[in-house]
Parts: C-alpha cells; structure tokens; sequence
C-alpha cells in the first residue's frame, strides 16, 4: 500500500477544512489500533484525530462528558474514575480512542449490563466529506429531537464521515464486585449454565462465556455494596461454582481474548441458544471463544494455523465479521448482509459522500 | 402543509380532555384523491378503505388535540403486503402518507396530511413469536406496549413503559423512541429494538438487523427509530425483553419546594444510585392529582418526590436504606415506604394521574417535554416560575427527575380571547431557557408538528443539512409524513448518477460501501 500523506489538524474546524480541501481519497485514524480491521484500501490522505484529545467536559453531577474523538479511551477513564465514574465501554485497550471505539463498534464485557457505543453516545458532532460540521442528539441522556444522526456513525468505519466529538453517558462505578464462576468441559451444560444466568432474575453487571483448550467456563459478575451476596446468589444457580472477589484479572482475560496479534478473531452475532453450536466449532477448531452470551456476541480467537477451515464453519451458520486478522484473509464484511439493507447503506453513503472520497 | 389549529382543546394525554371544535370546518368537500383511491380498495379490500368525511374526522388529531387535518383517505391494511400496496400506490400518484399507531402521540407526529393517506396499522396486532430462551418478541406495529411485557410474563418483562402503554403501541413507540418512568435505568426504545421490516417510502422492502444483535455496517436501525414516521414505515419488530427484577422497593418523600426535592435527586444519584425511577411532582400538581386521585398525599407539600429502586434483593435493601437516609437528611416532611404492591399501587397513581388531573386547575393546559441537565434544575425551576408571573398564567410542574426531563404543563383557559397564544407564547419561552441551559427541546414526546419551530434552538443550519441527507437517502420525494420534525420544508438534490463507480472500484482497489 502507498503510503500516503498523514495530516493531523488541532480543531474540528481544521480536519473538516482539510477533508473539504482533499482532493484524493481520505481515511480518518485514531489511535491506530483497529485500522487492520477495515479492508486495506490506497487512501491518498490520512486525517489523524490524535490532537483532537481535549476531554471538553466531565459534567461530574449529570453524568455525562463531552470528548474529542482522539481522547484515548484510558485517559477518559482515568478522569472519570476520579468522580467513581466510568464510561461503560471497556473494549480491549491497546491505545484505543474514543472515536475508534465508536466507528468500530467495539465493546467489552460491560456491555451486557450498560449497552454497547450505540447505547452510550448521547450526542455527536461530525465533519462530512464536504466539511459541512454537523452534530446531532446533545448533552444530556434523554432527548428525541431530530435524526439520531449519531447511531449512524456507530459501526460506520469512518465512512460517511468523521467524527469530532461525541458527547456520552456516564454511569456510577461500582463501590466493588465480585464474580461468580462456574466450569465445566461440556459445552451443552456450560450453555445450559449461561442461558439460566441471563434468564435469571438477578442482576449482573457482567455474564461471559469462555471456551479454552476443551474446558469452559461462565462468568457472572455483580457489583455494588452487597456484589459478594449477589454472586453468592449466582453460585447457588449455578451449582458447582466458585466466588472470585478480586476479579479484575479474570474480566481483563476475557477482553484479551478479543485480540490476536498475530492469529485472527472473528466477531460473532447470533443467538443466546446458538452457544453450544459456536463452543463446538470453536472446540473442533482449537480456537478460542469469548462472549456475551445474554448478548449473543461472540469472538471467536485462532491464534495459528489456517483460518479459512474455522471461517467457512462460523459462515455456514452466523453473520460472521473477521477483525484482527493475519496476511491472506480479508477483514469485514463491514456492510449489511442483507439486500435491501445493503441498498439503503448504499443510498446513505451517496447522501454524505457522494464523490467516495472516504473509503 | 396546512396545519389547522383549533383554539380550544385540551392537550391532555390519550383520551382526556374535550375534543376540539370543528363546526366551522364541517362543510368541505370530499377529497378528490381521483384514482388513487380505487388502488387503495383494491390494496386492503373497499371496506378498509374511508373516505367519508365523518370517518375521516376520526382520525384527524393524534393526542394532542390542538392540531387538526382531515387526511384524503384513511386505509388499515392488515399485512405487510397490504401496507406495501397501499405505499406503492401513494408512490404511484405523488401522494404523501402518513402512518398511525394508537393516535395517542402528543406532538401531533401523526396528524394527518390533507389530500393525503393516512395509514392506520390498527389491524396490524399480531404478535408474531415470543421466542424467551433468546429473549426476543417480534410484533406487528399494532401491538400494544402492554401486551409485550404481558407476553413474557411473569419472569420478564419490556422495560420502556411510556405512561400511556396500555393504549400506544410499539410502531408509535419506535417512531418516537418513546421512554418511560423507568428509562433512567432501562433505557428508550432504540435500545431494545433489535430488529425492523421496513417499508420504504416507495415501496421496497427492507429488513434492518434481526434477532441477532450488531448487524454489519451503519447502524440505520437505530437511526430510524426516533425518525416519527418519516422514513418509512415499521411493518414488523424485532424487541429485546430483560428479566424482571428480583425486588423492587418504592416510597414518596414530600418536601417544601421542588428545589430541596432536586437537591435530593442529586445527592441519590451522585451517591451512586440509579434508581429504576425518581419522578417529582410539584404543589399544583400534587394538588390537581390529589383531588383526582385521592392518594393520600399531603396537599400542602411543596414537592413530592417518588423513588423507586429494583434489582437485586441484597443490593436493593441496602440501597433503599441510603435513600430513606438521605430524605430525611434533606428534612423531608413525611417519607411514605411501600410495604406491599398494593401501597406501591398506591404511591403511583398519583404519578400517572397528575396529567389527567390537570383538568382540574384549568380548562386547559400546555404541556411540554423539555429537558435539562439535572444540575440546572433550581436554576430552570426559578425561571419557569418567573414566566409564569410574567404571563400571568399558572404552570404545574411533573416531571422524571433523574434524567431532567421536565413537563411543564402551562394552564390557561381557552375560552378567554388570547389566553391560548399567550399559553403557547410562554410554554415557548420554558422550552428556550431549557435549551439555553443546555438541554432539549423533547426528551420522548417527539418533534412532530408541536415542536418543530423550536429545532432552530437547538440545530444550526447546518445540522439541519445533515438530518436532511438522511431523509433524502430514504425518502428523496418527502411523501412519508411530510411536515414534521423538520422546522422548514428542504429540497432533496440529486445524487449523482443512478450508479456510478468509483475509479478505485473500477480498478479492483477498493470495495463500495
């Protein structure tokens, strides 16, 4: 791929200037963390959001911020923090931004709880490919005015537009947590184990699968001033189980296991009772799976060897998205699978960039 | 489009109040929708199909009375194909539509368009599948809030519960991304449809996401919930359902003044609690709901507040204590605690009956749907009431307190010359110092035709533009209800060419989106 120009403007104002002024095709970057996961394309112009990294407001006692797209994700977090606030998206790190998170619609195990980027951004001022600085929704948590013109942006890959701020919902941080987990080697009973959590009337913060080398487990996590008499109650459910009070190591694992450096991880919607079909594949494939199983999300993580056998099984059955990937296998699909939605995307795009210059 | 207003007419919630006069408007003429209408007979049968003025009347006001439009035609398809037929046809003759749920929306998003079709999907209420080992219900848009929290009952439930559920129903819901009482901790609408069948505004059939969660790509399901029917319109819905909560724990603390209630609002959150609802209601209200109600609550309180929490046993108990503790560091006049469903019962009536009741204080009333940023609420509080001594008019205040959301409904009495446009003149005035403190014009009542003068408050031109392009990607001839949420009628221009390809795509480089 040719390298190409990489600007980085200090405002807003400035980077909807220079994507108005390009005459080549552009691509937005953030902290660079996922940029392997959109299909390599020869972008004559990169626009960097890494000066873009003021958080704008930290409104402590309404619960929400306001933060360029270039803050890195740990330095919001490390402020909030400060308040005993978080934002509730805890993807991988690795240096992530904000805007990132966002376009890629990216997301950790809090999403269970708290929603996932669609659920949390509140409000969005983007630059379209025409500089043309538009934003949508606002400040505050709840508002129906206008076009939710922000959700569009979630899982765009920085197609219609960039974004230059996102104005999102904050939520209190747990006083503590605790986690109850349970094992078992087979896959039906270790679903079965899941699907009675997520259908339980209990409330966790955090329900995650794991399937690793022909072993599983299920992860319940509570928070709050009681979170031990919480996931005391999720042992009881399910059975054999033990309580982890110092379970920071153990959700931290489940988001590494989202990536693969070198390997590939595919990213897996279906369904709650699709489980024991996904640990099969993953079994019968030594690969890795990580999930929301309340969600239906899934990752499913190869570290070596030959992908394709795993991909064909995942696609037979599942809308199945390639994220990290290694040489030869195509990341995406990052469109609809569907025609008629397919078409629609296809009618957004010519309405926000109609001279494709964002790839 | 020519909105009719009707000087008197309460806008009171679904079903309340005294419908609007229209005596002077009784004489006009059947509309001529020439051949259009015999497609519509032949798309949904000839008895679905009015088109005599006193049918029509019938559905020419949603819930806010203040607005009337007799449509063209009223059809009720009873299918996916039918509404596609009906869309088809409209799209055939040039003719705007616009799609109706339960007509209980307050901000006039479904009022008619003249010589238009409106499309009511009130035959619409099957619910399709409960599927409860994925937790996901799939609806036709007819169907009632209520019936799918009582479709999975009683382990789950469907939490956005807007106060008018046992009537609206899911495709008004989606159209304006309704909430509830209980959407500080849930959420809206948006975050449980998981899934939609779309027809477009010309016809096409398009499905948006599923069951599954995440589908690839924009995410153009969430941006067309919210979107009031101006998209296109909902044939089937796919919705998240959650387990219910193992407890819930509710009382209602009275207090001198909204201000000291606020501040106690702010002290439950910022301790973090996230109650499942936290709802205020002011003197007048109190007053109104009281008489209406017979709740028990004191008439001399300057601010009731309702506090509830749900979730875990053990967290909810230790949580409620914090709460009950801080009312009564707040110097709360009496502090209720619900000892059974029966109480809690109780406690909310009041709530739910503080609209209706409204009757009451005024024959009249104006309500708004602002939002602020709940630390501003002493700040809006003392100017909303400088308004109202500025016009001379009383506003009760009721509103979900944790997430700002204020309606302040503006009393007055119609029959008096001018006191109508003064209401609307000052309810004006409150929307503006909401949004001057930072909040919004409608927190879940939706734009419609009520609010959209004041979008300009809130969005600059060029915002405006972008919402544009939107609506032009799925209804380039703006015949889906035509005159809402948008302040100013706007051109779609052309898109380039009917498919053009890239250089880069031609050369194999990249793939189009």
């Amino acid at each position: 791929m040719a390298s190409a120009t990489v600007v980085s403007p200090s405002s807003g104002a400035e980077l909807a200037a220079a994507l108005a002024g390009a005459g080549t095709t552009v691509r937005i970057r953030g902290g660079g963390s996922k940029l392997s996961w959109a299909p390599e394309a020869p972008a004559g112009l990169e626009l960097s959001t890494e000066r873009l990294d003021e958080i704008v407001e930290h409104n402590v006692g309404d619960l929400t911020a306001v933060l360029q797209a270039g803050v890195p994700l740990a330095r919001a977090q490390a402020q909030f923090a400060e308040a005993g606030q978080m934002l509730a998206l805890d993807p991988p790190d690795r240096g992530a931004t904000i805007g990132g998170v966002v376009v890629a619609n990216d997301s950790g195990p809090l999403r269970t709880r708290y929603g996932g980027a669609r659920d949390l951004v509140v409000g969005m001022r983007v630059a379209l490919a025409d500089g043309t600085v538009a934003k949508s929704g606002g400040k505050v948590i709840k508002n129906v005015a206008g076009y939710d013109l922000a959700k569009l942006f979630v899982g765009s890959f920085g197609r219609l537009g960039a974004i230059l701020e996102i104005s999102v919902r904050l939520h209190p941080l747990p006083p503590a947590t605790a986690s109850a987990v349970g094992r078992s080697a087979d896959p039906d009973a270790l679903s079965r184990a899941a699907l009675a959590l997520s259908h339980a009337r209990i409330e966790q913060m955090g329900l995650d699968v794991r399937w690793e080398d022909g072993a599983g487990a299920v992860l319940s996590r509570f928070g709050g001033l009681a979170a031990v008499a919480q996931a005391e109650a999720a042992q009881r459910l399910l059975g054999d189980a033990e309580v982890v009070e110092d379970d920071d190591a153990l959700w931290e694992a489940q988001r590494d296991a989202q990536r693969s450096p070198a390997g590939m991880v595919v990213k897996v919607s279906a369904l709650q009772t699709d489980l024991p079909a996904l640990i099969r594949i993953a079994r019968d494939h030594g690969a890795l799976l990580v999930g929301r199983p309340g969600l239906g999300l899934f990752w499913l993580r190869l570290d070596a060897g030959d992908p394709s056998p795993l991909l064909s099984a995942l696609r037979q059955r599942f809308t199945a998205v390639v994220l990290d990937h290694p040489a030869g296998v195509e990341p995406g699909p990052h469109e609809p699978s569907g025609t008629g939605a397919r078409m629609l995307a296809g009618r957004v795009k010519e309405r926000f960039d109609p001279n494709h210059k964002l790839l | 489009m020519d909105d009719r207003r009707v000087s008197v007419g309460a806008g009171a919630a679904w079903g309340e109040g005294p419908r609007p006069q229209t005596e002077g408007e009784a004489e006009r003429e059947p509309r001529d929708l020439g051949p259009l209408v015999e497609e519509l007979r032949a798309a949904v049968g000839p008895e679905h199909v009015f088109t005599h003025e006193h049918q029509l009347r019938t559905y020419e006001s949603d819930g806010l009375l203040q607005y009337a439009v007799t449509p063209g035609a009223v059809v009720l398809p009873d299918s996916t194909a039918g509404v596609q037929a009906v869309v088809r046809a409209c799209h055939r003759a040039g003719a705007p539509f616009v799609a109706r749920g339960a007509g209980s929306g307050l901000s006039g998003g479904a009022l008619p368009v003249e010589d238009g079709v409106l499309i009511s999907l009130s035959r619409m209420r099957r619910i399709v599948e409960v599927d409860l080992p994925n937790q996901r219900v799939v609806v036709e848009p007819g169907v009632t809030n209520i019936a799918v929290s009582q479709a999975v009952a009683p382990d789950h439930f469907y939490p956005p519960d807007p106060s008018s559920q046992i009537v609206c129903t899911i495709g008004g819901n989606v159209a304006e991304n309704s909430g509830g009482a209980h959407c500080f901790k849930y959420g809206f609408t948006t975050n449980y449809v998981t899934g939609l069948e779309l027809v477009l505004p010309d016809g096409e059939l398009v499905q948006l996401g599923g069951k599954e969660l995440d589908p690839s790509g924009p995410d153009m399901l969430g941006a067309f919930v919210g979107s009031e029917g101006t998209l296109g319109v909902a044939t089937r819905i796919w919705l998240r359902v959650v387990p219910k909560p193992e407890t819930v724990r509710t009382l209602v603390a009275f207090f001198g003044s909204p201000v000291q209630a606020g501040e106690v609002v702010s002290q439950i959150v910022s301790g973090g609690i996230v109650p499942g609802a936290i709802e205020m209601m002011d003197n007048l209200s109190i007053r109104a709901a009281e008489d209406y109600s017979r709740a028990g609550y004191p008439t001399d309180a300057g601010a009731a507040l309702v506090v509830e929490l749900d979730g875990s046993e053990a967290e909810c108990e230790t949580r409620f204590e914090q709460v009950v503790e801080i009312c009564e560091g707040a110097d709360s006049d009496s502090i209720r605690v619900a000892r059974d469903e029966a109480e809690r019962e109780v406690i909310w009536k009041a709530r739910r009956a503080a609209f209706a009741a409204m009757g009451r204080i005024a024959p009249n009333y104006y309500v708004q749907d602002s939002v602020i940023p709940r630390t501003r609420l002493a700040e809006v509080l003392g100017r909303i009431d400088e308004l109202g001594r500025e016009y001379g008019l009383q506003v009760a205040n009721v509103f979900h307190a944790g997430d700002g959301n204020l309606h302040p409904l503006v009393c007055y009495d119609g029959s008096n010359p001018g006191e109508a446009e003064r209401a609307e003149e000052c309810a004006g005035m409150i929307v503006k110092a909401c949004v001057d403190a930072g909040g919004s014009i409608t927190g879940e009542h939706g734009v419609g035709v009520d609010k959209k003068r004041y979008m300009p408050e809130m969005f600059s031109d060029a915002d405006l533009g972008a919402f544009q392009r939107l609506r032009c990607a799925f209804d380039p001839e703006q015949r889906s209800n035509p005159g809402k949420v948008m302040p100013a009628p706007r051109l779609c221009g052309e898109v380039p060419g009917p498919y053009r390809r890239h250089p880069l795509e031609q050369a194999g480089l990249a793939e189009r989106f």
